[in-house]
């Protein structure tokens, strides 16, 4: 990863009552990359995001933007911009006068107000609706406005704070797509806030899991995924076979283990007896009892297994992981 | 629900009787206003706007009509002010104390009006030395038309949320500007139908009024009370009842369209 440091967040902590929501956390942010926090609810991560747009303020700990400590700068006067989770456009004004309201506020010449608008609007293939009102759009369309009303600002960094969620699978899917390249079209850095892990893991570069208020695990989606550092990270993040083998406990992915009718051919094999299996559409999850005793799941191309049917169940020793218990 | 014929056939009844116990009583003011008989004899035996014509020229409604708007105007405007502002220190900040005041806002609706008016008369007169007059009336007034505007401006707040001011000032204007641009505008069809309702409210007020007014002030409820049992005066009480009613209804009807059509145009 090329590029200097973007934002800086050094032992930052924030508690609302009795709940520690972030517990001391550091995290740099590298400028132009696509970051995402990923957590389950109440893992830390919006509390994350909204202490960087400013809407909270941290009990303690600092966020540096661009060299510059904003820890306690109200939102307006940082150089990021926040596209939320329910768009919150404003319903009274139309596509246009939304796009244009952070120029707007800010001084700008009416005339650059509305060209810059015009070329945002464009950029979310959204010509011809510049006077409807939001409640004339739909989900889709609304959630390219609200990103057309981030980005028109050119900030230093664009927060998002689960913008996918509102919408249906399909749509989803496209988004995650066109937000991807929209980010390597503009070239803002982006910091994503999901609960996703298929997102996460499809559009980032990097991933930040949260867990308790703590980050657990910063890396590549690749890193994560092949190598999670601990059992929350792999148990969160795709599933994870955890079973005990010759005396060691080891952890397998599903799509690392394969199915044969012919007898084990020594290495990294048990039998199984399939208890059940669960079509999801490209693939098939096989769940079986094994004669170690721990159930094991394997993700396999369709197969014509049924359920009773005793195989061999192998794997390769690399593809196995340890992680902190 | 389904229910059975019979039972429809009582609840129709019922609401035919509860509706007429209300709304005959009123026809009858309003058809008494056209009776040229001036002992009202039942039915009219010919209709005439005389009456209107006589009300129209009669200085002492006139005064009191100008009373009623300058009170019920007043009482409206400081109505929106404080009410506005309690609305956003309760619903947008939360501080120790915050429920009470909440609950102390909203209490003078149903006190009842003598105990308000008498409070009102002694603070004014004997605590704070003030002579009554247009001033107290209108203090008096607001302490109701308050409650209006603050409930509508209150369930608002709680439904626009707080994610549209978060969203301005994200986009770089601050506390004022989010007032003016986004608070307000989307706050502005719930003011309004709070102010109607304030001044309707206001615009026929008489019992805090009769504590508040003192001899120099009528406004048109006090005038009609005044005047109901002067014998030839009742012709054109009849038209100011009639006229009151009707300016009653105005508000309330604009008001709860007001507030119907926000409540399905503002879901976000």
């Amino acid at each position: 990863m090329s590029g200097s440091t973007i934002v800086s967040i050094r032992s930052l902590k924030r508690s609302f009552g009795d709940v520690r929501a972030v517990d001391g956390i550091d995290l740099d942010i590298t400028e132009g990359e696509f970051l995402t926090l990923l957590g389950p609810s109440g893992s830390g991560k919006t509390t994350v995001l909204r202490m960087i747009a400013g809407f909270e303020k941290p009990d303690s700990g600092t966020i540096t933007l661009a060299g510059k400590d904003v820890s306690q700068l109200p939102p307006y006067e940082r150089d990021v911009n926040t596209v939320f989770q329910d768009y919150a456009l404003f319903p009274h004004m139309d596509v246009l006068a939304n796009i244009e309201y952070g120029l707007r506020v800010k001084g700008f010449a009416k005339q650059e107000c509305r060209s810059r608008a015009l070329t945002a609007l464009k950029q979310i293939r959204l010509e011809g609706y510049e006077n409807r009102k939001p409640a004339q759009l739909s989900g889709g369309q609304r959630q390219r406005v609200a990103l057309a009303r981030a980005l028109v600002n050119q900030p230093a960094v664009l927060l998002l704070d689960e913008p996918l969620g509102a919408l249906d699978l399909k749509l989803r899917e496209q988004m995650q797509i066109e937000l991807k390249a929209l980010q390597r079209e503009v070239g803002i850095t982006f910091v994503f806030v999901t609960h996703d892990q298929e997102e996460a893991l499809s559009m980032s570069d990097r991933i930040a899991v949260f867990n308790h208020g703590k980050i657990e695990q910063i890396g590549t989606p690749r890193e994560i995924y092949e190598n999670p550092k601990s059992e929350f990270v792999s148990e969160f993040v795709g599933q994870t076979n955890r079973i005990e083998y010759d005396g060691k406990k080891i952890n397998i992915r599903p799509e690392f283990v394969t199915i044969s009718r012919a007898s084990s051919t020594g290495g990294r094999s048990v039998q199984g007896t399939l208890r059940d299996a669960i079509f999801v559409g490209a693939s098939t999850r096989y769940l079986f009892d094994t004669s170690i005793g721990f159930p094991m799941i394997s993700t396999q191309s369709n197969n014509q297994l049924k359920v009773g049917d005793v195989v061999t169940l192998s794997w390769q020793e690399e593809k196995e992981f340890l992680v902190q218990q | 629900m389904t229910i059975s014929r019979n039972a429809r056939l009582i609840l129709a009844a019922l609401l035919g009787v509860g509706l007429a116990f209300i709304y005959v009583p009123l026809t009858v003011v309003v058809i008494n206003s056209f009776n040229s008989s001036r002992t009202f004899s039942w039915p009219p035996s010919e209709l005439t706007t005389k009456w209107w014509a006589k009300a129209i020229e009669n200085t002492g409604v006139r005064e009191a009509l100008k009373w009623s708007i300058l009170a019920g105007l007043s009482a409206t405007a400081i109505a929106l002010l404080l009410g506005t502002a309690l609305a956003f220190a309760v619903s947008r900040y939360d501080f120790f104390g915050r429920e009470v005041i909440s609950l102390l806002v909203v209490l003078p609706i149903s006190l009842p009006g003598v105990v308000t008016g008498i409070a009102l008369n002694n603070a004014f007169t004997k605590q704070l030395g003030m002579s009554t007059g247009l001033l107290t009336v209108v203090i008096g007034h607001a302490t109701f038309c308050i409650v209006v505007v603050y409930n509508n401006a209150v369930a608002r707040l709680r439904r626009m949320g707080t994610s549209l001011q978060e969203a301005s000032m994200d986009l770089g204007a601050n506390g004022i500007t989010t007032f003016r641009l986004i608070t307000l505008p989307n706050m502005a069809s719930a003011l309004f139908a709070g102010g109607l309702l304030a001044f309707g409210l206001s615009f026929d007020e008489i019992v805090v009024t009769t504590f508040t007014a003192g001899p120099g002030i009528q406004t048109l409820p006090i005038w009609i009370y005044n005047n109901l049992f002067r014998p030839n005066q009742a012709p054109i009480v009849n038209v100011v009842a009639a006229t009151l009613v009707f300016l009653s209804i105005v508000p309330i009807y604009l008001s709860q369209r007001l507030s119907s059509d926000s409540s399905t145009g503002g879901r976000f």
